[in-house]
């Protein structure tokens, strides 16, 4: 296909470069430095999908971000992204698109028949028709919105582009690099100030290079060239195109998404897809510019129908023509220039202008090169369905309220000009009090909440010297804050056409008998019917029109449509525009890929991975690891074709008849120092700790503030003053930070330090009958007989000549102990204990057999200490002191934590000897009780148990002390299982603890 | 996201605290006869004002001390920080 549409000159394209691509399966070419749609339209393509609800045929109707429905699935390097808009996305080479919202395509679309019911489509039908009969919802209507609703189709596939985060600190943020923010980063670089200039297109100096002007004798372009080629060569200055500023957050943090590659074939090598910035500014200038405003007449979404502003932009920056025959309906002088451009290019444009008699030099200049301009004329409604084909027009009243006799003339587009809304998002987002603007019928940014200010058409400023003049002054004044210096920068002479006041004029009324759709929100099908339905019945705030209606919602966050909302209600409501407010603008300001967001934080680098220094051991002896919070522990060393049953079974089994060594490195360690060391344990521990002698270790359970417990662990006097406190592996930082809001908050009177040494030291559990004979070989130099070394005893020993602490301590309820290294000998360490062991049968285990070891024994962990258990529900009532306080202990008083018939944890044995029990399954009294079957107790912890050779579960059983030998059912409705089983004591080994002390 | 002053190592992110309460809880001492009521009040009863109000926040991937900070819930203006043993005035 040729290129019918593109000029033969002009354009900031590269027509050197042609570039192949193809739409909705055909194939076409563009230019380099073409978007997808300046090459479409190029091409003379302007259906490009089709309407969100009604399914009409849409085109173009901007030439950037301002795009409400020009939207593609894009296709790139084997990958799919939906919701891009056509108008930004640049070309290259085999790039593919298609059309969204179509089936089977978007010339014939099924959906389209939406159209001709829209009758039965109005304001809020999802919430009226879908109500009933409640029983559709699941099986019919949500299945067909879903279908029917969307922007194109997310990939399914892991996304294998970069994406990456960058924090970045500047003095000043500026957002935009057209007049004001060109300007104004000048003026503030020349002064020292750190700067970020951030540009969303891909070229810099926004409407600098569409409009004819003149700035210190160089065109728009050239001054901006010049200015932006200074900038780069600042060092203090960070200059970045497609770059979009997309939000304002709190404490002047903005945040923007740099499209590196998107607009290349693919990524290269090394390089991310996106780059997200979170930039904290010390001052933030708003340099976003204003987006051209439509005005509302019928069949106004019709392809072909398009801003004026995107009309020029189109033919000055890309040499593209959106049509030959083309009419401007304007209510202001910004269409003249499009109309002046046409004109230019050697097309006749006609120029429809609301206006009765204006008079400006643009005007001048328009009709002296004979364009053909009506007064007072307005278009009714655009002809031709799936491009515009003609126009009815008519001329209107003074008054705006009758129109003429309504006459059609042919044409191929329609430019609208319905003057500019300043675009405030960002001002808006800040939490700045914007103001209506009379002038200009439109919103402003007011009063500042966070340290920023707009300038130029983002601020209703409009005449390109006093943009100027402005934004070089606050951009100096700013800095000079900052820097202390004071570069004046002379002000450039300006030369720019006069123009005169708009009309306020923004809704073409329906002639008689026509009932056109008139369009206000293009991408969702807001028409202003719906507006008035839903005024009709009843809904005031603007919030709740907007919800019902779902005016200026989605991607497009109302970017052409909020202000013609606006006027809409306020004129139904008789209520000036300011009463009825707008909504909320939120972030981000237009799309943001979920990839960027993400940035690197995927898969398993979401969180950091933790490794103990054996783990590469691990590794090599078959381990199968398990994710235990950031750590990866072994779960069992998998031995020929065992399974985890079998495996853990094994190991198990060896603790209780050999000897077992288990990596603990991963238990918090917390190196407790000072002279108030013993008190502190006394205050957070719910035992007595102020008479532990040196070299001696003891259990001890921590509540929170409320009696629930918070953590178990041993802590150990290594001397006088120097504690060494393990907790479990879950709790190892809460428990840190729980010591440090006490000491420095409660008791800041204590002299205590407490540090993490969690990664200092190595550990290893070394536990069996037979362990004390390993002990013996790897430490033969110290005494560690029952004597020399007792239960919860501690010794240093000399481990092949490392420094190595013994504690005997026991989780598997058999003789055992552990033994802690530095972590850089820990791998010498292991070697050791496996080496010395073999002639005693030691082997590994790993968290199931640990598991199994410590439910048998009816020794508690992070699934009894779940944080909604007290010391008693564990049976750890033991361990309360009754002679001092300790934090939590108040809370124990109360009503339900004494209860007579209190939960308390209990053994279970299903009556077969057979089943596993599954858990989490719930105890209840009668199987075939009615539901919901009163529930007794839950299952936490379930193993089979190597001692009896039968399944074992812990279980939380309310009146669980007078519960022993009961019969009762455990049920599981997720696993469908109904267990017969009896309840015994949780200590189902060893239950007088003669193992740990022999 | 905030911009936390902390008054041992200068502003930095909120991402690099964790938030911890009202400030102006004070902690019954050990040993202290205590209603229930009074207990209660202690343990789980708080204002959710909005306004300016003084909070704990962590330091947590920082000096990790606690540190006390003025901030408007509202607006999440933060007037001042205050080092744990500094008193709220």
């Amino acid at each position: 296909m040729t290129q019918s549409f593109r000029l033969e000159t002009g354009g900031l394209i590269n027509r050197d470069k042609k570039i192949s691509f193809k739409f909705n399966g055909k194939n076409y070419f563009g230019y380099e430095g073409d978007t997808l749609a300046s090459a479409l339209i190029a091409n003379g393509v302007h259906l490009i999908g089709r309407s969100f609800k009604y399914h009409r045929p849409r085109g173009f109707f901007g030439a950037g971000v301002d795009e409400p429905y020009a939207i593609v699935q894009l296709y790139r390097n084997g990958e799919t992204e939906p919701n891009i808009k056509a108008t930004e996305q640049e070309l290259f080479e085999g790039l593919e698109a298609k059309s969204v919202n179509c089936w089977p395509s978007v010339n014939f679309d099924v959906g389209a028949i939406n159209n001709f019911l829209k009758i039965f489509l109005p304001a809020g039908f999802y919430y009226k028709t879908f109500m009933w009969p409640k029983s559709f919802w699941y099986k019919i209507y949500e299945p067909f919105i879903r279908k029917a609703a969307g922007l194109g189709t997310a990939s399914i596939k892991h996304d294998k582009e970069r994406y990456e985060h960058k924090y970045e600190y500047c003095d000043l943020l500026i957002t935009g690099s057209g007049p004001s923010g060109l300007a104004s980063a000048y003026s503030a670089a020349k002064n020292g100030a750190k700067v970020i200039l951030a540009e969303d297109k891909s070229r810099f100096g926004g409407t600098l290079l569409t409009s004819d002007v003149n700035i210190g004798n160089q065109s728009g372009k050239e001054w901006a060239d010049s200015i932006v080629s200074e900038l780069k060569e600042m060092s203090n200055v960070t200059i970045k195109n497609r770059s979009q500023v997309f939000g304002y957050y709190d404490h002047n943090m903005l945040v923007m998404s740099e499209r590196i590659s998107d607009h290349l074939p693919e990524t290269k090598k090394y390089h991310p897809k996106q780059r997200l910035w979170y930039i904290r500014a010390k001052e933030v200038l708003i340099s976003s510019g204003s987006i051209e405003r439509p005005i509302v007449f019928g069949n106004n979404d019709t392809p072909g129908v398009m801003l004026s502003s995107a009309a020029k932009e189109y033919m000055k920056v890309y040499g593209v023509l959106v049509g030959k025959k083309p009419i401007v309906f304007t209510n202001n002088d910004s269409g003249y220039e499009t109309a002046i451009e046409f004109k230019k290019n050697g097309v006749d444009p006609i120029i429809l202008d609301t206006r009765k008699e204006p008079q400006s030099e643009i005007i001048e200049e328009a009709k002296n090169m004979n364009i053909d301009v009506k007064n007072s004329y307005v278009v009714v409604a655009a002809q031709g369905y799936k491009k515009v084909k003609s126009a009815d027009i008519a001329k209107i009243s003074d008054d705006k309220e009758e129109l003429g006799s309504v006459e059609n003339i042919k044409c191929d587009c329609i430019c609208v000009s319905g003057f500019w809304t300043p675009t405030i998002h960002l001002a808006s987002q800040s939490g700045n009090k914007t103001k209506f603007n009379e002038d200009i019928d439109a919103f402003v940014p007011g009063t500042s909440k966070q340290n920023e200010k707009t300038l130029g058409a983002a601020n209703g400023i409009y005449t390109l010297e006093e943009t100027l003049k402005d934004s070089f002054e606050r951009g100096n004044q700013l800095s000079k804050e900052i820097t202390n210096n004071d570069n004046k920068v002379s002000f450039p002479n300006v030369v720019e056409k006069k123009s005169t006041v708009h009309d306020k004029f923004w809704c073409v009324p329906l002639p008689k008998g026509k009932n056109y759709k008139r369009f206000l929100d293009f991408q969702n099908d807001v028409a202003v019917s719906d507006i008035e339905i839903a005024l009709k019945e009843g809904y005031r705030s603007i919030e709740h029109v907007k919800r019902y209606t779902t005016l200026g919602m989605a991607t497009d966050q109302g970017k052409t449509s909020n202000l013609n909302g606006l006027q809409l209600v306020s004129k139904i409501e008789n209520k000036v525009v300011p009463a009825v407010g707008h909504t909320t603008f939120r972030p981000p300001y237009s799309p943001v890929s979920i990839g960027a967001i993400v940035g690197r934080e995927v898969g398993k680098h979401s969180k950091p991975t933790r490794k103990s220094p054996m783990h590469s051991w691990h590794e090599k002896n078959n381990a199968v690891f398990v994710d235990a919070g950031v750590w990866l522990r072994p779960r069992y060393y998998k031995r020929g074709d065992e399974n985890l049953f079998e495996a853990s079974k094994r190991e198990a089994k060896n603790v209780r008849t050999n000897v077992g060594v288990c990596d603990v490195t991963t238990l918090g360690k917390i190196d407790i120092k000072g002279p108030d060391a013993a008190e502190l344990l006394n205050r957070v521990y719910t035992n007595a700790w102020l008479k532990l002698p040196v070299g001696k270790a003891r259990y001890g359970v921590m509540l929170r503030e409320d009696g629930i417990v918070m953590d178990d662990g041993t802590t150990t006097r290594i001397s006088e003053n120097h504690y060494h406190m393990t907790t479990t592996t879950a709790q190892a930082a809460n428990v840190l930070s729980h010591l440090e809001y006490y000491l420095q908050l409660v008791w800041p009177e204590l002299n205590v330090n407490v540090v993490s040494t969690t990664e200092q030291w190595a550990g290893a559990a070394i536990a069996g009958p037979k362990s004390r004979e390993v002990l013996k070989k790897l430490f033969p130099n110290s005494d560690v007989t029952n004597e020399g070394l007792p239960f919860m005893g501690y010794m240093e020993g000399d481990l092949f000549g490392v420094k190595a602490k013994i504690f005997r301590i026991s989780f598997s309820g058999e003789l055992a102990y552990e033994v802690n290294v530095e972590s850089d000998y820990g791998y010498f360490m292991w070697e050791k204990i496996i080496e010395v062991g073999e002639e005693f049968g030691i082997q590994p285990y790993g968290t199931e057999a640990l598991s199994t070891l410590r439910i048998e024994m009816g020794h508690v962990a992070g699934s009894e200490l779940d944080g909604r258990t007290i010391p008693y529900d564990n049976s750890l009532e033991g361990l309360l002191s009754k002679k001092k306080d300790f934090i939590g202990k108040r809370s124990l008083s109360r009503k339900a934590f004494a209860a007579e018939d209190r939960q308390k944890i209990v053994g279970v044995v299903p009556l077969d000897k057979k089943t596993s029990i599954p858990e989490g399954s719930h105890l209840v009294k009668d199987s075939n009780a009615p539901l919901p079957n009163p529930k007794l107790g839950y299952i936490s912890a379930s193993c089979w148990s190597v001692e009896h050779d039968n399944p074992f579960s812990l279980a939380i059983l309310k009146d669980g002390k007078n519960m022993i030998g009961e019969k009762l059912f455990v049920m599981s409705p997720l696993k469908n299982k109904v267990i017969p089983v009896e309840i015994v004591s949780s200590h189902y080994v060893d239950p007088k603890g003669e193992r740990v002390r022999s | 996201m905030l911009h936390i002053k902390c008054p041992h190592c200068g502003m930095r992110s909120q991402n690099e605290f964790s938030y911890g309460g009202d400030a102006t809880v004070k902690r019954p001492e050990l040993g202290e006869e205590i209603s229930d009521h009074d207990w209660d009040n202690f343990v789980y009863n708080r204002k959710s004002l909005r306004g300016k109000h003084w909070e704990l926040w962590q330091h947590l991937s920082g000096c990790r001390q606690w540190i006390k900070v003025q901030r408007d819930t509202a607006t999440h203006e933060i007037f001042k920080t205050l080092k744990a043993n500094e008193d709220i005035s």
